[in-house]
Order: structure tokens, then sequence, then C-alpha cells
């Protein structure tokens, strides 16, 4: 029983490893009900990933109203070229020439949570390394060959990837230990981290903005249906009463 | 007044009369037990997809361009969109649930058996329009999947000789899938196939009441007109159209109120279990509603693993498990001709596995396994050793047919009780 239950784990755990690469994914805790951390991470997004990444469906009208950000605020500083509230947050980037410049037009990052998960970008954009090979200058480890640039740099410093010498099955080989950043950058590791997660935690909410809402009144409909199993129950055994 | 008002439309429009012959007065077996609510379930869904359907065409948009942001602004700008799409594509998996613990409560109490053969064939119609209505349905978020799902299954009838490359560019309305194909398959997901199986809903209904319900023991609840005493007959009101032809055994109840209760509290359950997926969990962990399907239909990119949704993943690891595409395609078919065949494969004259052999019992609880285990062949990315599993389970899932054959002739069945248990 034990052996099936390890097969079964191991047959899962394979399940979360990144298409492409085999780095086991970091597990990003966001909070959702957060709104500081959320504020933080749209401000993060608008000003280091719109300039080349639309979120073409969601509207900066929506987008405060559900952070908690008073319209001035959020029309003064996050809001850079004479949008109105209702448009949709989109860049004036033409994607011919960014297929031109990256090798691929920058996807939309609307949706990009539903499609990769939250632990998969939290994963890829803490792990830039320094890679002389690549027209950027940086390779990523759970997206071999990325064509972005490292964005966060001046925050993160200048990251390298560390690894160790092992012996494995008589061969020295090089195991990867991990990112390491070199402290030019703004943030130290722990408070890049943070913000990178709540970076993530605003690309979750922006991915289904009504998830909180939706559990809300989940909640209310659940507790409704209780009331009716219980009552349809006592409904039912009365008028069976006499059925033999 | 409303007496004479109800008398006045009763003249011309026979509701009590249906009602009462269909519901209120319909004599149903007492001992219908948990897996005879899956029918009404089937109901209720039915009328779910209908209604939220109905809503998602206002602000749906079948595009090649504009569905995918149509789709989006149902989850963010329509009022309580959100809602209605998580209603209408949870509500595309629960019917399968419910029709596949449907499909097999008819399976281990013989509900195919004699009389009820074409009862049985509507509902394999049934199963069929449905398959094509949630196919297409699939299509019209125009995500990743909704788009390379239809490259797969439609150039599965390019297998067909002859004419198959032809019927492709038919069925596709284009030389590739296109704004073209969404657009007809949005005319077919909204009008032609709900209509459709409506009208064979009617029909399962119409001629489910015609025999009557089948019960766990496959006992006739009928008897012959004039054989019964009084105290043998039953208590309840039944309308005539019945009690003209035969007498009813005390072993029946209304079908409403009492198996309506019963029902409700089987639907109270299964709302509970469904109103949670659908506002905590839509996306079932990508099973419901699938990761690339959140990415927008690119023609030029072919995501690295294409599966169907699980509800059709059985027939995909069939269809996989043939090294031929032609013989994949008729073996895909066939698992669903064999299906539907089953009051003809079955010889046997017994209905309930609770009367019939051993053997019966282990071939239904096999068949099951084997279901769910292609269902999980087809459903995760491609290894050689799912290659050789796919084709052992692709044999025996026909073995059940062909065994059900064998041993049904001469089985040894156990004494049938003349009236119902429990």
């Amino acid at each position: 029983m034990k052996k099936i239950i390890l097969a079964l784990s191991l047959l899962l755990s394979t399940g979360v490893m990144a298409a492409g690469s085999n780095v086991q994914l970091d597990t990003a805790e966001y909070d959702l009900t957060d709104k500081a951390s959320l504020q933080s991470g749209a401000q993060m997004f608008m000003n280091y990933c719109l300039g080349c990444h639309q979120t073409q469906y969601q509207r900066y009208q929506r987008t405060f109203d559900d952070l908690d950000i008073p319209l001035e605020i959020g029309q003064a500083n996050l809001m850079f070229t004479g949008e109105k509230p209702g448009d949709h947050i989109r860049n004036a980037m033409p994607s011919e020439s960014a297929a031109k410049w990256f090798g691929a037009p920058p996807p939309d990052l609307t949706l990009v949570a539903r499609v990769r998960g939250a632990d998969w970008i939290y994963t890829y954009l803490r792990t830039f390394y320094v890679d002389d090979s690549r027209p950027f200058g940086v390779n990523n480890l759970v997206f071999p060959e990325v064509g972005m640039p490292h964005v966060l740099q001046e925050l993160q410093g200048v990251p390298t990837r560390t690894s160790e010498k092992m012996l494995v099955d008589g061969e020295m080989v090089d195991r990867y230990v991990g990112i390491k950043a070199d402290g030019t950058g703004e943030l130290n590791a722990a408070e890049f981290d943070t913000a990178i997660l709540n970076l993530v935690n605003y690309l979750v909410y922006i991915g289904e903005p009504s998830r909180l809402e939706s559990e809300n009144i989940g909640r209310w409909v659940l507790i409704f249906l209780l009331v009716l199993l219980v009552l349809v129950y006592l409904l039912k055994k009365d008028y069976w009463r006499d059925v033999h | 007044m409303v007496k004479n008002l109800m008398g006045w439309i009763e003249y011309r429009l026979p509701i009590m009369r249906v009602a009462n012959q269909h519901a209120i007065q319909y004599p149903a077996p007492r001992n219908m037990n948990i897996w005879y609510m899956f029918g009404f379930l089937a109901t209720i869904v039915l009328v779910n997809q209908i209604v939220t359907g109905v809503w998602l065409t206002m602000s749906y948009t079948p595009t090649a361009e504009e569905a995918f942001a149509s789709v989006e602004y149902i989850m963010r700008d329509v009022e309580y969109g959100y809602i209605l799409r998580y209603m209408h594509s949870t509500g595309a998996s629960a019917f399968f649930i419910v029709i596949y613990l449907h499909m097999f409560r008819g399976m281990i109490y013989g509900s195919y058996q004699k009389p009820r053969e074409l009862l049985w064939l509507f509902g394999m119609f049934i199963y069929l329009a449905l398959m094509a209505e949630a196919f297409m349905g699939y299509v019209l978020p125009w995500g990743q999947m909704s788009y390379w799902g239809a490259q797969v299954i439609v150039s599965l009838f390019s297998a067909i000789p002859v004419i198959g490359p032809d019927l492709v560019i038919w069925i596709q309305g284009d030389y590739v899938i296109s704004g073209a194909t969404l657009n007809r398959f949005f005319a077919l997901h909204v009008i032609a196939l709900p209509l459709v199986i409506v009208i064979l809903v009617f029909l399962h209904i119409v001629a489910l009441h015609e025999v009557g319900s089948n019960n766990p023991d496959g006992t006739d609840v009928k008897r012959k007109k004039g054989s019964l005493s009084e105290g043998e007959k039953t208590k309840y009101k039944i309308h005539e159209y019945y009690t003209e032809k035969y007498d009813i055994l005390d072993d029946i109840v209304p079908f409403f109120p009492h198996i309506v209760l019963k029902d409700l509290i089987g639907l109270s359950v299964f709302l509970i279990v469904f109103c949670y997926i659908m506002f905590f969990a839509p996306g079932m962990g990508g099973y419901f509603l699938e990761h690339p399907n959140f990415e927008i239909a690119n023609p030029l990119k072919t995501p690295e693993h294409i599966f169907p949704v699980w509800y059709f993943t059985p027939f995909y690891a069939i269809l996989k498990a043939v090294p031929h595409k032609l013989g994949g395609v008729i073996a895909m078919f066939s698992a669903i001709i064999f299906l539907a065949l089953l009051p003809w494969i079955d010889r046997g004259k017994v209905k309930s596995w609770r009367y019939r052999c051993g053997l019966h019992t282990w071939n239904l609880l096999t068949f099951a396994a084997v279901f769910i285990f292609l269902g999980y062949l087809g459903g995760t990315p491609q290894e050689a050793w799912k290659i050789v599993a796919s084709q052992i389970a692709t044999i025996m899932y026909f073995g059940f047919f062909v065994l059900l054959f064998m041993y049904s002739k001469n089985e040894r069945t156990k004494p049938v009780p003349s009236r119902i248990t429990g």
C-alpha cells in the first residue's frame, strides 16, 4: 500500500514540474484579500510590465474599484498616457515591431495566471540569470531561451546561477543550487521575493477579478442549500411515512 | 371563477390530464433507489444549460476576432456574467457525470432489456447529440484547446475513404478551422442541437411512461387486467390510462409527490456539490476548464499536449490505441454503437444484477473500471506504456460485450422475487 501511495505521489508531483524544464516550482502564497499587496502589485505591473505587456480585457476603473484605489490617486499614479478610467489597460507598442524586437510579441497578461498558474510566474520572475549567449544577456530557468530581458534587474541586481560540483554515479556534475543577486539592486533578496509575490497576487486577481465575490456569494448559496436539504428531507420523510 | 377558467382551458388543452397521466398519477416502483435520480438531475441540468445559454448568447460574439474577448467581457463587465458562464461550463461537465451514472444505472438493473429497447436507443441518441453539443460548445470560447481540439476532432473525418478530405472542408466551411467554422458551430450549438436534444428527451420520457419505470429488482409492478384482488392492488389513485390496461400492484407510489420529493433530496445534494465547484473551483484543477484554453486560439502555435475535455477522453484513448487512423475512428464509433446495441447483445431474461450470475457483476464492475482507466489514459500525456495499456483496455472494453453475449444465453440466475423487495 505504501508503495502505491509513493508511486502515486511521484506521478502527481511530475504534474507540477514546469513544462519544458525540470525546475521544481516554488509555491506562491498569495492572498487575494490583502489589498496592500494587490495595490503594490498593480503599481509594479503598471511601471515594469505594461510597457510591453497589455492586460487588454481588464479596465482601469474595475481594477481601482476592486483594489480600493481612489480614482484620483489611481489616475495620478497608475495611468500614464491620458486614458479614461473606463478604458482597457493597453499599451501603445505595435505588436509587429515587438515581434521583431523580441522574436515574438509579448503576450497579453490578463489571463496569464490562469494559463500558467501562480507558482510558475512566481518562480519564473525570480529565476532570471546572466547568460552571455542570449541576446539580452539573460536566460531563465523555468523558461529556457526566453525572449524577455530581465526587466526587474534594477530591483534585484545582477542575478547569477550558482551551482556546486557533485559526484553523481561516479561523475562530477554541476548541480543547480540557486539564483544569487550581486547586491546592486534596490531590494535585498527577501524584499525582492515579497515584491514578486505582490505582482503575482495582482496577476492572479486580474486573471479572475470576480474570485472573492464568487466565494462570498457561494457561501450564502451553500448555507441556503443545506437548509433546503434538511427541509426537503423532513418533507420526504413525512410523505413516505405511510409507505411500508 | 378560477374553476370555470380552468375548465374552459382544459376543454381545449389537456393540461391537467397530461399532468395527472405523466406525473401526479404516474405509478413508480417504491423501491427506486439513489441510482434512479440521475434522469431527473439530467433534466435539471438541461434546463440550466438552456437558460444560462440564452443569457450567454446575449453577450457572446461568434467571430474569430471577437469570441475570446467577448467571453472575457462576460466574465468582467456583464453583471454576474461570471456566474452565468460558470453555471454553463460546470453544467457541461455535470451533464456528463449524471448521464454516465444514468447509463450505468440502466446497465446494472437491465433497464435496456425488453420492453425498454427503444427507450435505451433514444437515450443513446441523446448521448450522441450531447457529445456533439458539448464539442461545439467547447470551440466557442476560441481558446487554444478550443481550436486545437476542434482540429483533432474534425480531422477524424478525413479518415473516411474517398470523401474524407472534402468532407472535412465541408464541415469546416474553410480549408482550415477558422471563423467560418466557429460561426457554424455556434449556430449548431445554440439552435440545431438543443432542439434535437429537447425533442429526443421528450420522446425518451414518452417512451418511458409507455413501458413504465424499471426498478432495482427488475420485477414488474403491473399485472394482467383482472388478475389481482382489491387487497393486492395499490391504494394510490393511478391514472386510468394505466389501470385500464393493467392491474397495478401495491408496490408503487405516485411520481408526484413521492418520487419528486425523493429526487429533490438528490437535487439538493447535487446542487451542494455543483455550487461548491461553481463558486469555489470552477476550473476543477484544469478538468472542467483546461488551463491552455485561457490563451487565445493561435493557429501558428500548437500546444504541447492536446486533450479533449475529460468526458471524451475514454473514447480518445480508444482512438489512439489503434495504430491506424481509419481503424481508430471505427473502433471509437464502435465503442458507442456496441453500447447502443446492448438490448440485443444481452440475451438474458433476468434484468437486475441482483439476480444474475456472479460473472455478470464482475463484468459490469470491470467495464466501469476500464472506462475510467481509458479516461485517464486519454486525458494524460502520451507515454510508451500507455499505448499498450490503452490497447489492453480497449480489448477489455469490447470484451465486456463479447462476454455478455456468451454467458447471457444460458446464464445461471437466482430466482427473481415476484414482488419487489425493500
